[in-house]
Parts: C-alpha cells; structure tokens; sequence
C-alpha cells in the first residue's frame, strides 16, 4: 500500500479535525457564546447611547472576534498532543507544513469562518451603520484566517507546557496587533464612506505570506515541543 | 574557519574570551558614557525651541537604536543556534533578551519624559511609541516563553523560534502603526541625503549611540558569562575557576 501523498493526507487530516470538531457542537458553538457575551460587556462598560456604540462598533467587534480566536488557540495541537497522535504526525513522511496547515483549516473553519457569519448580528445590536457590514465580515473572513495562522505557532510552541493559556497569549498578542489595525480600519473606512479594497488587500497579503511562512514556524514549534 | 567555529562552541573558550574583551571594553564604554553624557549635557547650544529640554535626546535615541538591534542580535543569535545547533549562541539569545528588554524600556521612559514638557502629555498613541511598547511586548514574550520550559535546550529552540518570527513582524509591526497614526518626528540623521540636525549637536549623538552599542555589548557578554557559569556548573573547569576565586 502507498502511502497518501502530501494533498491528500492534508485533506484527511482535515476532514478528520473537522469531524472531531462535528461531534462535539457544543465546543464548536463556545467561541461564539464567548463573542456575543463579550460584546454584551461593552454596552455594559462604555454606556448604552447608539451613539457611543456606533463610534466604537468596528473596534469592539474586531478585538472581540481576536479574543475568541486565542482563546481558541491554546486548543489546536492540545488534544493530539496528550494522546500522542501529534507524535506519530511527526513521524509521518508527509511533510508536517501541509500537516498544520490542515490543523489551522479545521481551526479557521470551526473558527473564524463562523464568527464571521455571525457577526452581523452583533454589528446591528452595537448599531454599526448598515453599509460597513460587508467590510465587517470581509475583513473578518480574511483576519481571522490570519489569527488563526499566527494563533497556531503560539499553540505549537506551547503545546508541551503544562500552564499555557497565558503565555500564549503573551507570545502572539502583539503579532496580532498589525491585523487588528487593518482590520478594524477597514471597518472604520466603511463607515466613514472610503474605500475599504485596499485595505483588504493588505489583510489579503499578509496572510499570503503567513500561509507561506507560518507552517514553517509550527513545525518547528511542534518538533521543538514534542523532543521536549 | 571551521577551527574558530568549534572554539565558539567550547564554554570555557567562550567564558575566557568573553572576560579578556570586557577587561578593555568595559573602560572603553565607561569612558565614552561619561564623555559623551558631559559633552551632550553641558557643552552644547540649547535647542531654540525646546530648550535644554531636548538633551535627554543623548538618552533617548541611543536606547531605542541599540534596543532594536538589539532584537535583530537575539534573532540571528536563534537563528544559528537553530541552524548549526550551536549552543553558545542560544547563550547569547538568551542573554539579549533582558537587555533588550530594558533599553526598550529606558527608551520608552525617557520618551515620556522629554514628552511631558514638549507634547504636553506623558504619552501619545503614536507610530513609533506604539511600535517600541510592542517590541518590550515581544522581547519580554521571548523571556517568558524561556521561563516557562523546564528543559533549557527545548526553551531555547523554542525562544529562537519565537525571536524569528518576530523578526519577520516588526517590519510588518513597524509599518503598520506607522501608517495607522504618526506624531513622533521623523527621522533626522539619514544616511543617505541631508541630516537636519545641526553638527554640534550631532557629533555628541553619535558618541552616545557609539556608547549604547558598546554598554549593550558589555551587558550581553557579562550575562553570556553568568549564563555559562550557572549551566555548566556541574563541569571540572567552572568548579576548579570558582575554588581558584574562593582561595584567591
């Protein structure tokens, strides 16, 4: 029997993320109760007047959606850390860059890709104006596949520790700041009226050159925390 | 060049090396500091704007130059220790990372300083502050991540990678806050075309960056050196050297 080529195996291993992600809905739905109770915060903290709201609407939900997506990072390689399927992934002769990239598309998709749906919901209840909900969940759409990218070294390199929630987030916050800046100012420039293509398109960059780059750096991160 | 490169990877070598520069750099440094600090404090013209307020200029401008060369120093310090495996440069890593971390910091206090009486405020959310606060973020995220692993060849690997990878971002980190909201003035000494600022204040400058590289040189040789001592402690030549100190 041969064994799978590197395409195929990456679209296995997706599948079988994904499937894991399908039996447990509830985990699946826990990034989005996070997001709508975060964002129920900030009425809560800044005033409830739709005026107060509309100005920070862009701002509070791109950091809400960014929180979502590190929390949710920690959890990536975790569970195939402890059972030690990670290890027999190391050992695989398929290259490990396709491998973490299925990893991060399951990620994304169970991720990203949902709280980009939602997110108009929240965009209306924090009564963001109605022409930069389609840049909302543009950005979104490409943002957190960015965050959920640069979120997967962060997990990698602290999937061997045993108290990594904080430290991950103190590795990647600040490689999230460039996203969070384009993101939030793409929402902003819909609201304002301004073109928002190209700011899309430097989210659109950056993420070409973290696909290139980022599985590069998890696999390092996950040959580094398994020898250890 | 290969016998060079092995010497570079005997502890004892690099620990011996490492005193004989600092016996002559470290006088050196001193001396420059001083000199410089005098010169640029007292003997030159006050800024006719800002006064002698602007002096903290020789404080400010070398801690922040050194305090990002000093992160591109960890990085490639990761990336040959990742490379060739090399272990002494993982010492140097892990010996930039704190020093790094501080000249960020002395930058970013002086900056809120010298803001107070020209800005008016103690701190603005401008390009180049935010990127500084970002890289004490990242320099203090790689001194972190070293503290969390209990085996130090693994925290190690584990800092060079994460030192790369911000390497990657801090242009990406740099431009982006740079285009999101510019106050901080621009640069004023240009290799290439005109420097606006005048000679008798810059040659001072200079002697201070000059300064900065060799303190931060100094500091890193002498944490390589505390470093070496306390992860070969269990070897015959640290424990003959620290007898030798003790008879002494």
């Amino acid at each position: 029997m041969t064994p799978p080529g590197a395409v195929q195996f990456c679209i296995r291993l997706l599948r079988r993320q994904l499937l894991l992600a399908v039996r447990r809905p509830l985990e699946i739905g826990n990034p989005l109760l996070f997001f709508a109770m975060v964002v129920a915060l900030f009425p809560l903290g800044l005033g409830p007047t739709p005026e107060t709201l509309a100005g920070f609407a862009p701002g509070v939900l791109w950091i809400t959606a960014l929180l979502s997506n590190l929390l949710t990072s920690d959890a990536v390689f975790r569970s195939d850390f402890e059972d030690g399927s990670l290890e027999q992934l190391l050992l695989a002769p398929q290259p490990l860059f396709m491998s973490v990239l299925a990893y991060i598309g399951a990620h994304w998709l169970t991720t990203g890709l949902l709280l980009a749906a939602v997110s108009p919901v929240f965009a209306l209840m924090l009564n963001l104006p109605a022409q930069a909900i389609v840049a909302l969940v543009a950005s979104l759409l490409i943002g957190t596949a960015l965050l959920s990218l640069i979120g997967g070294i962060g997990a990698a390199l602290t999937v061997g520790l045993k108290r990594g929630g904080m430290l991950i987030s103190l590795l990647i916050l600040p490689l999230y700041m460039p996203v969070l800046i384009f993101g939030s100012a793409a929402v902003q420039a819909a609201v304002g009226g301004f073109p928002v293509g190209p700011y899309l398109a430097i989210l659109g960059a950056m993420l070409c050159l973290a696909i290139a780059l980022a599985p590069l750096a998890m696999a390092a991160g996950l040959r580094i925390s398994i020898d250890a | 060049m290969w016998p060079i490169f092995h010497k570079f990877g005997s502890p004892p070598w690099l620990y011996a090396i490492a005193g004989a520069i600092l016996r002559w750099l470290l006088p050196i440094t001193l001396l420059a500091l001083v000199t410089g600090m005098v010169w640029g404090l007292l003997f030159t013209p006050s800024e006719n704007v800002q006064g002698n307020s602007y002096r903290i200029i020789y404080i400010h401008v070398p801690a922040a130059v050194v305090a990002l060369a000093g992160y591109y120093v960890m990085a490639l310090a990761g990336a040959v220790s990742l490379i060739w495996r090399m272990k002494m440069a993982d010492v140097a890593m892990k010996a930039a990372a704190p020093v790094g971390a501080a000249l960020t910091f002395v930058a970013l206090f002086t900056g809120a300083i010298w803001g107070k009486p020209t800005w008016g405020t103690w701190w603005v959310w401008d390009a180049r502050i935010t990127s500084m606060l970002i890289l004490l973020f990242l320099y203090l995220g790689v001194v972190a991540l070293y503290e969390a692993f209990d085996n130090k060849e693994a925290a190690g690997k584990a800092c060079a990678v994460l030192s790369l990878v911000g390497m990657v971002n801090i242009p990406i980190i740099y431009k982006s806050v740079d285009w999101w909201y510019s106050l901080h003035q621009g640069a004023s000494i240009k290799f290439t075309g005109e420097t606006s600022i005048h000679p008798s204040m810059l040659y001072p400058l200079l002697l201070m960056i000059a300064a900065f590289y060799a303190l931060f040189t100094c500091a890193l040789l002498l944490n390589m050196r505390a470093e070496l001592l306390q992860r070969e402690q269990r070897t015959q030549w640290v424990q003959k050297l620290l007898s030798k100190d003790v008879v002494n």
